[in-house]
């Protein structure tokens, strides 16, 4: 390395303004230790204010610290210009002449037919329509429909239901002679039978379908275009564009998206993105369950909808106003649309698959352990017993309380717990639509708030699981009472 | 137009500027004889009434369609003096008035045009009264179009060459540049709404209106 310094200077292919080259000329001779680069590229590092760097120099040359220091602000005070503004001009112009002299470009005449689809995807009258397109083709259609309808059928009730739980069953039984630890693994809410059931006939099919159509897009290059499209609307809520990623996301695993917030620059942009993350986005495994709860009725999904929607970007805008803090720009690069590669695609969802399955799984093991121990002990009948005021005021039986502990530990638990009251026959259709806008807005999964303590500290999620709980109620409570005066039957 | 009447006086000139004031400013058509802003000032307004600037009908004087585009011209030149002294030399309010009443006389023919486009076409006066523009007012008002605009100015398809980036944060200056966004360099607006899409060199960004806004652009050179 020490070998680079002695070498003669190559003719300067960037020429710097005068200012510049001077404080160049007297900065290098006082970078005398080793720091891997050329002085010169030190010396540049300095002047344009990179602080690592002056940390270096303090460290091996603390000789000439100081001087080094009173040359770049001298040059920084006297340049009309910040002097990353300056340095890049320089390298600018003489990359100019460097392309003018090598490379000649063909002028860009007829368009291609990916600029064209890119031109539709931006312009908000046609951009609009394919975004609802994407979403009802990749959502509804095929997480919805397929992964949700047909995977999760074959594997819940042909699979798991028909063949391998009933065997497990018996051979836990036979094993295993104390009661209470065959509850644990075959049980109804068993470690075998429902936790491992539905991590591999449930989630799996529908995580696995939204994270392929994520990937998809992902690849293609729409979402900047998506982020460009909403911007507007992001902002209302103290975002911008680029909180589309995580905000999709969301709609996969919220535990994923939660943690991928940490692409937002400020803090408060993070905080509020975890927020309604946690309040308003329902993760697909939950959305899957909601969706088959509601199709009875398209009316009850358009309320449903339309509540979770509007409660979105309430709590976004109101958040927005009370949090300090300044709004970030929104800048994006483009890359060109293009057809999304396989490779790829299954790359990415095989790495999201895989992050999952051994994150956020494991908690829900733990989860069903805990539910077990609560059936037990008898915690949750005393639940049930504190909880039946807030049924009441929702308007629904005492056995909804349990849809809303299972809620907390599983988002999916919660809303199958809904739907085997609702298949019982013991929901009204407007009770359902109440429960459901009420679960998709209550607390997040246990594995979700794990991560919002450790991304967003411990006093942030609390103050959040602190703010959703009453809120999620009292916004049920409005509803069933709007649907009840307004005599709105389902 | 000034150089056909003989110039009036100075003290004409302060005649003019108080009759303007006080009617075509105070929303009145002629104010009488006897009012008190005319004071002391009767050579001045003799000297109107002979030169035809302004005439006595029933007690009340007016001015004549000559003398009030005298007039409009006259205080002009002095709230111009005015914003000269106060932005430019920066007096204190209280010599600034009596500067302006002997500087307004001078900045006649053609000077007063380039004090205006030195202060930037100024639409107020440091008291807030409005300054009535003149030509080159006028002028500028349709070729700013033509020079230097920020990004979010130009329609779709327009292109143009960077002049400069107008930013005091380092951090968007920063996002700016790692986008290629660098004076001299060619830039095409693709789209304005609901976010500002354009093309430099071989790649396209979106950025918000806040960042379009720093970025200033030649329009029409390639």
């Amino acid at each position: 390395m020490s070998v680079l310094l002695s070498v003669a200077p190559a003719t300067e292919i960037v020429r710097y303004p005068p200012a510049l080259a001077q404080a160049l000329a007297r900065l290098e001779p006082l970078l005398t230790a080793d720091y891997g680069l050329t002085r010169r590229a030190v010396a540049l590092l300095l002047l344009q204010g990179d602080a690592e760097m002056l940390e270096l120099v303090r460290r091996l040359d603390p000789a000439n610290a100081a001087a080094v220091a009173a040359i770049v602000s001298e040059a920084a005070r006297e340049s009309e210009q910040p002097l990353t503004y300056a340095v890049a001009l320089a390298r600018q112009a003489a990359t100019e002449e460097l392309l003018a002299e090598t490379v000649s470009l063909p002028d860009p005449s007829g368009r291609s037919l990916a600029e064209t689809i890119s031109q539709l995807t931006i312009r908000p009258l046609t951009g609009l329509p394919i975004l609802l397109a994407v979403l009802y083709f990749g959502l509804y259609q095929f997480v919805g429909q397929f992964g949700a309808g047909v995977l999760v059928g074959l594997l819940e009730d042909d699979l798991f239901g028909g063949l391998i739980n009933p065997w497990l069953t018996a051979v836990v039984e036979q094993l295993v002679p104390w009661p209470p630890l065959q509850a644990l693994l075959v049980g109804e809410y068993g470690v075998l039978t429902l936790a491992m059931t539905y991590a591999i006939a449930l989630i799996l099919p529908i995580v696995g379908t939204f994270f392929l159509v994520f990937s998809v897009i992902e690849d293609s290059g729409y979402l900047p275009r998506l982020a460009l499209l909403i911007d507007r609307v992001f902002k209302l809520i103290g975002l911008n564009g680029r909180a589309v990623i995580p905000m999709v996301l969301g709609f996969g695993c919220d535990t994923m998206a939660t943690i991928v917030t940490r692409v937002l620059e400020t803090k408060r942009e993070r905080v509020i993105a975890t927020l309604l993350m946690a309040l308003a986005i329902p993760c697909s495994a939950q959305l899957g369950v909601v969706l088959g709860l509601l199709s009875f009725n398209p009316g009850a999904l358009a309320i449903w909808a339309a509540a979770v929607g509007s409660i979105f970007l309430l709590v976004g805008f109101l958040a927005a106003r009370v949090l300090p803090g300044e709004q970030p720009s929104f800048y994006m690069e483009l890359p060109p649309l293009r057809l999304p590669q396989p490779a790829n695609v299954l790359a990415k969802t095989y790495a999201r698959m895989e992050w999952y399955f051994l994150e956020v799984l494991p908690i829900f093991v733990f989860a069903s352990v805990l539910i077990w121990l609560g059936q037990l002990t008898g915690l949750f009948d005393l639940f049930i017993a504190a909880v039946q005021p807030a049924m009441l005021a929702l308007g629904l039986p005492q056995e909804a309380a349990v849809v809303f502990l299972f809620g907390f530990f599983r988002r999916d638990y919660g809303a199958a717990g809904l739907y085997d009251l609702a298949d019982k026959g013991l929901l009204t259709g407007v009770q359902v639509v109440v429960a459901a806008v009420t679960l998709t807005l209550f607390v997040p999964c246990v594995a979700q708030f794990s991560v919002m303590i450790k991304e967003r500290g411990l006093r942030t999620a609390l103050a959040i699981f602190a703010f959703i709980v009453p809120f999620a109620f009292a916004v049920g409570v409005g509803l069933n009472a709007l649907l009840t005066a307004l005599g709105v039957t389902l | 137009m000034t150089t056909q009447a003989l110039r009036p006086s100075d003290r004409a000139e302060e005649v003019l500027e108080r009759l303007w004031i006080e009617t075509w400013e105070g929303n009145r058509r002629s104010i009488p004889l006897t009012d008190a802003s005319l004071k002391g000032h009767e050579e001045g307004l003799a000297e109107l009434f002979h030169e035809e600037l302004a005439r006595l009908h029933d007690g009340q004087v007016e001015l004549t369609p000559a003398g009030l585009a005298q007039a409009t011209q006259t205080v002009r030149r002095h709230r111009l003096a005015e914003r000269l002294l106060t932005d430019v030399l920066e007096i204190e309010p209280v010599q600034m008035d009596v500067a302006a009443c002997g500087i307004e006389h001078s900045l006649r023919e053609g000077v007063d045009e380039a004090v205006c486009t030195l202060l930037g076409h100024p639409e107020r006066c440091p008291h807030g009264k409005p300054i009535p523009p003149g030509a080159c007012c006028r002028r500028a008002a349709k070729q700013a179009e033509r020079e230097v605009a920020p990004l979010c100015n130009l329609r779709p398809g327009q292109s143009g060459r960077i002049a400069y980036v107008q930013t005091g944060e380092a951090r968007k200056l920063q996002k700016l540049m790692a986008m290629g966004v660098l004076p001299g360099k060619t830039v095409r607006l693709i789209q304005g709404f609901p976010s500002y899409v354009f093309q430099v060199g071989h790649s396209q960004f979106a950025v918000d209106e806040g960042m379009a806004r720093t970025i200033f652009v030649r329009l029409g050179e390639k």
